[in-house]
C-alpha cells in the first residue's frame, strides 16, 4: 500500500472514497459545467448565493479521484464564504491542502474544480 | 526460443526501471519501442548521409535519395502494393486521413455521404466533419453491437448510391476488434463508393496485403511499428491516387511552376510537398527489416498467446470489466478494462508506480465511450517484445487495485 501513498495522499483517499461535498443542490442559483479535454471528465458544481456570500456549494460528475478530491476540498474552503474570497483561492491552496505531489499531467484534474467555480461566480 | 525473448536485448529501453521496479511497457498500440537496428540505422545516416533529397547533385544526396526511395520499396513490399508509386509518405496516420479528406473532401457536393464507424479514432471522425462541412454533404456512422462488432446489417444499408467515401478502421484501437475489411471494401466498391482504411492498429499486427484486401486507400503509423515517429504511410491505389487531385502544395510536388499555375509531378511525389522525413524513412526501412525477419505472421500469433493469457487473468479478477471480443483470433494485439469504480486514470497511476505503463483514458474514441456508457478505460497492448510474464505482473498488480484507493 505504500506505492498508493506516492501517487495518492491519505487527503485525495478519504476525499475520494467518503465526499463530504459531492451532491445535488436544491435551490442552486447558480450551476457551471467544466470538461477536462485530456481525460472528458465532467464537473458540475451548483451553488446557492445569498447576496454576496456563497451560502451553499455541491459538485457531482464523472471524474478521477484527483480532481473529485480537489472538488470536495475546493468547495469545503469556499462554502460560506464571501463571492470575493471564494474567487481568491490559488491552485496553489488546493495542492496545500490535498497535501499531494501532482505531476504536470494530472494538474489539470486538480485546476478543474476551480476554473468551474470562477467561471460561475464571475458569470454571475 | 519465444518471440519475446528473441527480440527483447534489441530494445534497449526495456532494461529500465520505473519507479524502482522493471520496466512492464504495455502500451505500444500508442507507441511502440524501437529496436537498436532502427536507432543505428537513423544514427548511421546522419553521421553519414545526411542531406536533402531528390535535387541535390552532390554524392551525400544521391545517397539520402537513394536510402529514403529505399524505404518505399520496403513499404511496398511490406504492404503488398502493385507499385512503389502507390506508396506516399506523410506524418503520421492522422496526417495520411487529413490529407485524403482535403483531398476528397474537395468533390464533395451536397447529399454525398460519408460514411465511418461509432468505432473510430477521433482521427477518423474529425477530418470527414471538416470535409462534409459546409459542402451540404453527411457524416453517418455504421453503430458498434454485441461485445463491439460492426452492426453488419446497418453498414449495408447505410451504404448507398450517394456514398462517397467508406472509411474503417482495419482493427478496433479500444475494442481490438478486426473489422471485415475485405467485404465493406467490396461494398463500397460496389456503390463506387472511394474505401479509406485505417491501419493504424492493424499494419503492427497482421501480414497485410493492400492489392488482396482491395482498398483504395490505406494508412498506417511507422512509429506503432518498431520504426521512428514523425512519418506516416498512405498507400493509395494507383488509379484512386490518380484520380486524387493534390491538396496540398510546395517544392518536390510539381514537374513545372509559372506564377499562376502549375504542374503536378508523378505519383508518389505530387503528394510529398516540401523536405520529406528522411531519417524516418530509413528508420522504417529498418523497421520493416526486423518485422519480416520475424515475419508477420509469428508477430500474431505471439501477440494472440499474449491477448488470450491476458483477457483470461482479467476475466478472473473479480470487479476487472473488460471491453471487446472475448476471442483472441478475432481481436488486435489490445485488452481494454475497467477495474470497480475506479477511474481509469487512477488505475494507470497506481499501475504506474508499480512500474506497468498502460493507456488510459477514452483513447481519441468518445463517440465508443458513450456507445459504452463509460467516459474511459483502461487499455493493455502488447508487441513483439511483450513477455507473457508481464502481463502476469500486470494481472497481479489490477488484482491489489481496488483496495490501493
Amino acid at each position: 500500500m505504500t506505492t498508493a501513498a506516492g501517487v495518492y495522499s491519505s487527503v485525495i483517499r478519504e476525499r475520494w472514497r467518503r465526499p463530504r461535498f459531492r451532491g445535488v443542490l436544491a435551490g442552486a442559483t447558480v450551476t457551471a459545467e467544466d470538461v477536462n479535454p485530456l481525460c472528458g471528465d465532467r464537473i458540475r458544481l451548483a451553488l446557492r448565493l445569498e447576496g454576496p456570500m456563497l451560502a451553499e456549494a455541491r459538485f457531482t460528475g464523472d471524474s478521477c479521484a484527483i480532481c473529485a478530491a480537489s472538488a470536495d476540498v475546493l468547495l469545503e474552503t469556499v462554502q460560506g464564504k464571501s463571492v470575493t474570497d471564494a474567487v481568491a483561492v490559488t491552485t496553489e491552496d488546493l495542492l496545500a491542502i490535498l497535501e499531494a505531489d501532482i505531476r504536470p499531467t494530472r494538474m489539470k484534474c486538480v485546476t478543474l474544480p476551480l476554473s468551474a467555480l470562477k467561471a460561475a461566480l464571475h458569470a454571475s | 526460443m519465444r518471440l519475446d525473448e528473441l527480440t527483447r536485448p534489441d530494445f534497449p529501453i526495456l532494461e529500465r526501471r520505473v519507479n524502482g521496479q522493471p520496466l512492464v511497457y504495455l502500451d505500444s498500440a500508442a507507441s511502440s519501442q524501437k529496436p537498436r537496428q532502427v536507432l543505428e540505422a537513423m544514427t548511421r545516416y546522419y553521421e553519414t548521409s545526411h542531406s536533402n533529397v531528390h535535387r541535390s547533385i552532390h554524392t551525400l544526396g544521391e545517397e539520402a535519395t537513394e536510402l529514403y526511395e529505399s524505404a518505399r520499396d520496403h513499404v511496398q513490399r511490406f504492404l503488398g502494393a502493385a507499385s512503389r508509386e502507390e506508396i506516399v509518405f506523410t506524418r503520421g496516420t492522422t496526417d495520411g486521413l487529413n490529407l485524403l479528406a482535403e483531398a476528397i473532401g474537395r468533390t464533395l457536393r451536397a447529399g454525398d455521404e460519408v460514411l465511418i464507424t461509432e468505432m473510430e479514432h477521433h482521427s477518423n471522425i474529425i477530418p470527414w466533419q471538416m470535409a462534409v462541412r459546409d459542402r451540404g454533404a453527411v457524416l453517418k456512422a455504421v453503430p458498434v453491437v454485441g461485445e463491439g462488432f460492426l452492426d453488419v446489417e446497418a453498414f449495408s444499408r447505410l451504404v448507398t448510391a450517394r456514398t462517397r467515401v467508406v472509411a474503417v478502421a482495419h482493427v478496433s484501437n479500444v475494442l481490438g476488434t478486426i473489422n471485415p475489411v475485405r467485404q465493406i471494401v467490396a461494398r463500397a466498391r460496389d456503390v463506387g463508393a472511394l474505401s479509406v482504411i485505417d491501419g493504424a492498429q492493424a499494419a503492427p499486427h497482421l501480414p497485410l496485403d493492400v492489392s488482396l484486401l482491395g482498398c483504395d486507400f490505406y494508412v498506417c503509423s511507422p512509429h506503432k511499428m518498431l520504426g521512428p515517429t514523425g512519418i506516416g504511410i498512405l498507400y493509395g491505389r494507383r488509379a484512386a491516387l490518380d484520380a486524387l487531385e493534390p491538396a496540398r502544395g510546395g517544392g518536390e510536388m510539381i514537374k513545372e511552376v509559372w506564377l499562376d499555375r502549375a504542374q503536378w509531378n508523378d505519383l508518389p511525389w505530387r503528394f510529398e510537398p516540401g523536405t520529406p522525413p528522411v531519417a524516418e524513412a530509413i528508420g522504417l526501412a529498418a523497421a520493416i527489416e526486423y518485422l519480416e525477419k520475424i515475419g508477420m505472421s509469428r508477430v500474431a500469433e505471439h501477440e494472440r498467446v499474449l491477448t488470450r493469457a491476458a483477457l483470461d487473468a482479467l476475466s478472473a479478477i473479480p470487479d476487472v470489466t473488460v471491453y471487446g471480443p472475448r476471442n483472441p483470433e478475432i481481436k488486435g494485439a489490445v485488452v481494454a478494462f475497467n477495474v470497480a469504480d475506479l477511474h481509469p486514470h487512477d488505475a494507470a497511476a497506481l499501475l504506474d508506480a508499480e512500474g506497468i505503463a498502460v493507456r488510459a483514458g477514452h483513447h481519441c474514441a468518445q463517440p465508443l465511450m458513450r456507445h459504452l456508457g463509460i467516459i474511459g478505460t483502461v487499455r493493455a497492448s502488447f508487441s513483439v517484445y511483450t513477455a507473457p510474464d508481464e502481463v502476469a505482473r500486470l494481472a497481479r498488480a489490477v488484482s491489489g487495485l481496488k483496495s490501493m484507493l
